[in-house]
């Protein structure tokens, strides 16, 4: 053990999940645009994932990016490596290599993930939250 | 408050080569949008071309900046 065990406990979630979101709020309730794109792309393709809410303590999100060299959220990361946040995995849904790299079928008419039909930016309901 | 101008310039001020096109996305002065193409670029993976981008901003990203969305391109 270090003498971080926020950060050992986030390594050992990424190590032991072979796909793994951060995100602000949860799949089912994102506080936040972009966390809420990312988790549908990947609903989209039914891959199974953990999620993990940073919210709840901002040390999380710290000690996360301290680890990724990542600086915002959402982050996902596949087989304990970092696939990148919301731009690159909206660009690699749409281009069809997210499925290929989740190792799933693409939808056979490759539907839009529902959190992106809308074009409004993201509100800022998450600075309240955070 | 940093506007989309001084953002552009930042980008193009520290990556070799490149130009960028940003958008103040909520026109807020907090969430923005950059498309950045750069020579630098080459040879690099998609998560290393954004971590380029990251860098120029440091905390400023997730602080007074909060969020960039970007798309890089290699010229």
């Amino acid at each position: 053990m270090s003498e971080n065990p926020l950060r050992d406990a986030i390594e050992e979630a990424i190590k032991e999940n072979e796909v793994i979101l951060f995100m602000k709020g949860t799949p089912e309730a994102p506080a936040c645009g972009f966390s809420a794109r990312t988790a549908a792309a990947l609903q989209a393709l039914n891959a199974p994932f953990a999620a993990v809410d940073i919210l709840p303590d901002p040390r999380i999100r710290q000690e996360l990016s301290a680890l990724s060299g990542w600086p915002t959220i959402p982050q996902l990361f596949v087989k304990g490596e970092l696939i990148g946040g919301c731009d690159i995995v909206m660009e690699l849904y749409e281009s069809g290599e997210l499925a290929e790299t989740l190792g799933v079928e693409p939808p056979a008419d490759a539907p839009e993930p529902a959190a992106s039909s809308t074009q409004s930016p993201p509100l800022g309901i998450e600075n309240r939250l955070g | 408050m940093p506007t989309a101008d001084e953002i552009k310039q930042r980008i193009e001020a520290a990556i070799p080569g490149a130009t960028a096109e940003v958008e103040d996305w909520t026109g807020g002065g907090d969430h923005f949008r950059a498309v950045v193409v750069s020579p630098a670029f080459k040879g690099k993976t998609r998560i290393q071309q954004h971590q380029m981008v990251y860098a120029v901003f440091g905390d400023e990203i997730g602080g007074p900046i909060h969020a960039l969305s970007l798309k890089t391109q290699e010229s």
